[in-house]
């Protein structure tokens, strides 16, 4: 194994996506994630000097719309996927502390 | 031991446009829960977001205001982190690429002036807002999607007091774009500081800390000043200043521990794929730049060297954009423009306050209080008139009209005050004898007199002369 990712790291990955893994789910996924970085590994043999860096693979550029509101009335509709609503909030459970982050 | 400060300022500005950011969802206010979400601002899988041209033209404004290079080559990053104001699991902000860099303010603290630095300026999304009970909280998202701009002080700032002149330099300039409200009891301007000190001559900064629920520019300055003083006694002592958010009592005026940092936070910023890219072209910045009113600092210069108003009346005059352009409105029309600057101080401001309405929604126009300013210019009316005429303009009434219509037409001919003065002066002898005792207070009682006699009309400056020299014969 090249080491290219370590069983720590994967821990702190998974809790960045609120994923919990067991000891023997790590031990598994380590190598796997290990193998992935290096099959993307294969992109740095290509020669990128002197190429600009690229923000987004699509040729478009500019797209952008006027800024006219339009209010398409689906928050009823919406609301129904919610795992609980009420009083047209989205109900979910409480929040402790962890102020709003933006 | 001598300590230095150096503190940071991070600024959301909401901005006043028709539609969210990335979908045409409306923003606006006072709306009912979700009433104003559609699927992008739900982060519904599938959906795609578009850029809105006018939160764009709005950054570029920015960052024309605040002296700052506009990025022509940017475009937006995501922002990954859970919370459940924030549907889509990560936030569309900039990172790389930010609309605006390398801006600056200058700032006048005790007449000293300085200049302190912008690092950069980006748009982005605003969240969503909980609300939170015993055992639930509840989610709004009328706000998500709500464009900002974010705006990054260098670290430049090395005093409460310059925190919160920049603030204010910050708010005019934003303000008289027009592009957002600026209010922070509103919520459309926001301010988030940190703060570290360091005895003087040591090169590395101190380790910083972090204040929340600074909800005005005043509790910034308090929230500051406390920690300033915190943080020199933790060192003074020995200790160690500890990486952390704080939360300022408004109450108790003190800042108070919430959370240890432990470690940088992981966003995992990318570019965002869903979104291209965006070329800003030096035609549209350059029409963006002439369609720009004149700023604050340029109409304070113009106001104190043409026509004469105090450093302090400037001030007060270019708080707003709209009280400036009313004060240059009225002055337009041949108003005086230290009484104009002082009405508009004074009983224009008074008249707000007491009202909590903004000039532009008031029934006050430039028209009528020159005209007001000028019936008292020319005589026509006393100031002590003038309040009811202030009155009748507040409702809208053209001052003329009102003063002919009340028959509030100051007496100043001599010829017609004279005899009242006669009258008056031979039915109290005892304050001709009190004058010329020395009595000055007997003047006084005489203009009373007068005053009454001519049912408040008379003209004080002519009573005064005609009553003077009628006494020292």
């Amino acid at each position: 194994m090249a080491n290219r990712i370590n069983r720590d790291q994967v821990q702190h990955v998974a809790g960045l996506a609120k994923l919990e893994f067991t000891d023997a789910q790590l031990d598994a996924f380590t190598p796997q994630l290990d193998d992935i970085i290096g099959l993307f590994e294969t992109l740095s043999e290509v020669d990128t000097d002197g190429v600009e860096a690229t923000s987004n693979v699509s040729d478009q550029l500019n797209v952008m719309r006027e800024d006219v509101a339009d209010n398409w009335g689906q928050s009823q509709a919406l609301l129904k996927n919610a795992p609980d609503a009420a009083r047209g909030f989205i109900k979910v459970p409480a929040i402790i502390d962890e102020s709003e982050d933006n | 031991m001598n300590f230095e400060t150096t503190i940071g300022l991070e600024v959301h500005i909401e901005l006043k446009t028709n539609s969210k950011i990335f979908s045409p969802s409306p923003v606006a206010y006072g709306a009912d829960p979700n009433a104003n979400t559609n699927v992008i601002d739900f982060g519904y899988p599938g959906v795609l977001p578009t850029t809105n041209k006018g939160v764009v033209a709005d950054g570029i404004i920015a960052a024309l205001a605040l002296h700052a290079t506009v990025e022509q080559h940017t475009h937006f990053d995501r922002k990954n982190y859970f919370y459940p104001d924030n549907p889509k699991a990560y936030q569309i902000t900039q990172s790389d690429k930010p609309i605006g860099h390398d801006g600056w303010v200058e700032v006048d603290v005790d007449g000293v002036k300085k200049k302190i630095g912008i690092s950069e300026m980006h748009i982005e999304e605003d969240a969503g807002k909980n609300t939170h009970e015993r055992d639930y909280s509840y989610v709004d998202l009328n706000r998500q999607g709500t464009p900002l701009i974010e705006i990054v002080s260098k670290p430049d700032i090395a005093s409460p007091a310059e925190a919160y002149a920049y603030l204010e330099a910050l708010r005019q300039r934003i303000q008289f774009t027009g592009i957002s409200d600026v209010k922070m009891e509103e919520g459309s301007m926001r301010v988030d500081v940190n703060i570290s000190v360091r005895p003087v001559g040591q090169a590395k900064f101190g380790t910083k800390t972090e204040l929340k629920n600074l909800n005005s520019f005043n509790y910034v300055q308090r929230g500051l000043e406390y920690e300033e003083k915190r943080q020199q006694q933790v060192l003074m002592s020995g200790g160690a200043v500890q990486q952390e958010t704080r939360r300022f009592d408004e109450k108790t005026g003190e800042t108070i521990l919430m959370r240890v940092k432990a470690g940088a936070d992981d966003y995992r910023y990318f570019p965002e794929p869903d979104l291209p890219a965006l070329n800003i072209s030096d035609d549209w910045i350059k029409e963006l730049g002439d369609a720009m009113p004149e700023m604050p600092t340029k109409r304070r210069e113009r106001y104190v060297n043409e026509l004469g108003l105090t450093d302090y009346d400037a001030m007060v005059i270019t708080q707003t954009k709209e009280m400036s352009d009313f004060f240059d409105a009225t002055v337009a029309l041949k108003a005086d423009p230290k009484m104009a600057a002082n009405y508009l101080q004074g009983d224009v401001n008074a008249y707000l306050n007491d009202n909590h309405v903004d000039l532009q929604a008031t029934k006050l126009t430039p028209a009528n209080l020159a005209g007001m300013i000028n019936l008292i210019s020319d005589g026509t009316i006393s100031s002590k008139m003038a309040k009811k005429v202030f009155k009748a303009i507040t409702n809208g009434e053209e001052p003329k009209a009102f003063v002919e219509k009340n028959g509030l037409v100051q007496l100043s001919d001599p010829a017609k005050l004279q005899p009242i003065i006669d009258d008056v002066l031979q039915s109290n002898p005892q304050s001709i004898e009190d004058f010329n005792n020395g009595k000055k207070r007997a003047v006084g009682f005489l203009v009373g007199q007068i005053m009454k006699q001519t049912h408040g009309q008379a003209n004080p400056q002519v009573v005064n002369k005609l009553l003077m020299t009628a006494l020292q014969q």
